[in-house]
């Protein structure tokens, strides 16, 4: 297992951390969310942030996403700062799609209309945007479903349509935080399988957050594992299997014998 | 590589928002039931006890007097004017209830100054204020129209002030992460998110809009579905009473019936449309 020399020597990575740190709450009870942080992903790469609860995995997503600013620290998407005095840069962040742990769709949209939402946001005009909205229906397994009400899809399905809405716009980078986390145990793996695939089809770069090991394991190029009590890269883990990947990577001794480090080291960090 | 997994679409009548049900057909059996046994008991009681017609005039009569009612320019004029000052200070109380409730939701301080005011006139009450009204306003519409937007704005402004607290969480995440304009997280938003609250807060509010305008009427003027049942009273002609009690309720079932309609256009997205 690596040390925590986590800056690649890309010059050009997809996303680059310099010295990001994050605090919390007031001057009397401060929180240490995420200690002074190096980390680059190259371009194409998926990358899993794994660790326990507390550990600022989250905090650490929604800093890149744009959604927390950091309390000091460099952050640069595609060489461009997300930052720049308390405001964030468009150009930046419009290569940044994000999938949450809900699905997040507004329930007064149709499926298409809710994939189309950013690009609307964004000034393409309807027949364009929905045109584009069917055709990322098709990509993520949800053709059919184009004119129906959110309500009306299973969980599995209303995430789908969430990776969707991210790639509406074609970002060169999809942030993921647990989007698979609120589902069961076997839409989770078929969900894993399918991730895969539209990455593969779609060559983005991938930061996805996950507690689950065996997730981090079959999905991940390379795995940043993070400590809590201030948050921190314990370790980086590359993990090597061949792509396509498919389920039965999973019971083959090798994916085991990484699941096993990765769970006792869980279990001495926690 | 597996194969992309294959979800099949289910037949829409499957998916259909509305499905005929015998819950669903209930009420337009019962109802009309229900209103025809009252009738026949109404009648059987006046015919057997014999009871003086100042007190209760037989449905009969009553039924006469209301078609005759629908015959008269003049009980018309009455009910356009009730219409009018209904309609007029319902529409103020939306544009004051909607505007103060989205900003009350959105600044804290103005939360915290408005608050106490804001239940003051709540708790006054308020029809106690009609003579007053007519004082500074006159026996003219204006007072009705008045006693309509007060009594109605209450809960439009209540419901407004939830339905925007109440908005997801994860659904901000999403547009701050798309970086949404202000006025786009409204209008995308805030704006939809909020609407189901609001009709709420209307399908209440025309009720109070309508009780107002009747109420301004009963103390002020000689206009007006209210300025008639007083006339009414005073002539002892209680039969025609009870006619214009019915165009009243009516009116009151059409404004109401009204609003549900447009829940149905808004939101049919909305569980509240679906019945």
């Amino acid at each position: 297992m690596s040390s925590a020399a986590a800056t690649s020597t890309d010059p050009h990575p997809a996303i680059g951390l310099k010295a990001i740190e994050k605090w919390y709450g007031t001057r009397d009870t401060p929180v240490h969310a995420l200690a002074p942080t190096d980390l680059a992903v190259p371009e194409g790469q998926f990358l899993v942030l794994l660790g326990p609860s507390g550990c600022g995995k989250t905090t650490l997503l929604r800093m890149i996403g744009g959604l927390i600013e950091p309390t000091s620290g460099e952050l640069s998407i595609e060489g461009k700062n997300l930052w720049r005095g308390g405001d964030r840069q468009s150009e930046a962040l419009s290569e940044l799609g994000m999938v949450f742990q809900e699905a997040n769709l507004f329930p007064w949209l149709t499926i298409e209309q809710n994939i189309a939402l950013p690009l609307e946001l964004k000034g393409v005009d309807k027949d364009k945007r929905l045109a584009r909205a069917r055709e990322l229906c098709k990509l993520v397994g949800i053709a059919g479903f184009e004119k129906r009400w959110p309500k009306e899809l299973s969980g599995g399905m209303r995430q789908r349509a969430a990776i969707a809405r991210a790639l509406s716009y074609d970002p060169h980078i999809l942030l993921m935080d647990e989007p698979f986390g609120a589902l069961d145990a076997m839409t989770r793996d078929a969900m894993n399988l399918e991730l895969q695939r539209i990455w593969m089809e779609t060559k983005k770069t991938v930061v996805l957050v996950t507690h689950s090991i065996g997730e981090a394991v079959f999905l991940a190029d390379r795995i940043v594992l993070l400590s809590p009590r201030p948050g921190r890269i314990d370790s980086i883990i590359d993990v090597p299997f061949p792509r396509a990947r498919g389920t039965e990577v999973q019971t083959s001794a090798e994916f085991q014998a990484i699941v096993r480090r990765l769970r006792v080291r869980l279990a001495e960090i926690s | 590589m597996t194969d992309s997994v294959k979800i099949s679409v289910p037949p829409p009548e499957l998916l259909a928002k509305k499905r005929i049900t015998r819950e669903g057909l209930l009420p337009w059996i019962t109802t009309p039931v229900l209103v025809f046994a009252m009738v026949v008991v109404w009648h059987v009681y006046v015919k057997t006890t014999g009871i003086s017609a100042f007190i209760l005039p037989a449905p009969s009569t009553v039924w006469t007097e209301w078609l005759a009612m629908l015959d008269s320019p003049r009980a018309w004029r009455h009910t356009y004017f009730t219409i009018y000052a209904t309609l007029v200070g319902f529409f103020w109380a939306i544009v004051i209830g909607v505007g103060l409730g989205v900003m009350i939701a959105r600044i804290r301080w103005l939360e915290q100054t408005l608050n106490p005011f804001i239940v003051a006139t709540q708790v006054v009450p308020k029809v106690a204020l009609v003579p007053l009204f007519v004082v500074w306003f006159g026996f003219g519409i204006t007072s009705k129209v008045i006693v309509a937007a007060v009594l109605a704005f209450f809960p439009i402004l209540t419901n407004t002030v939830l339905g925007v607290k109440s908005i997801d969480e994860g659904h901000r995440d999403v547009m701050t992460s798309l970086n949404a304009t202000r006025w786009q997280i409204f209008k995308r938003l805030e704006l939809p998110s909020a609407l189901p609250y609001i009709l709420t807060g209307l399908e209440v509010g025309i009720v109070l809009a309508i009780i107002g305008a009747i109420v301004g009427e009963y103390l002020g003027g000689n206009t007006g579905l209210g300025a008639l049942l007083i006339a009414r009273m005073n002539a002892y002609e209680t039969d025609q009473m009870f006619a214009v009690l019915i165009h009243m309720s009516l009116l009151g079932f059409a404004f109401y019936f009204a609003i549900g309609a447009l829940r149905r256009v808004l939101i049919p997205w909305h569980q509240s449309a679906s019945h």
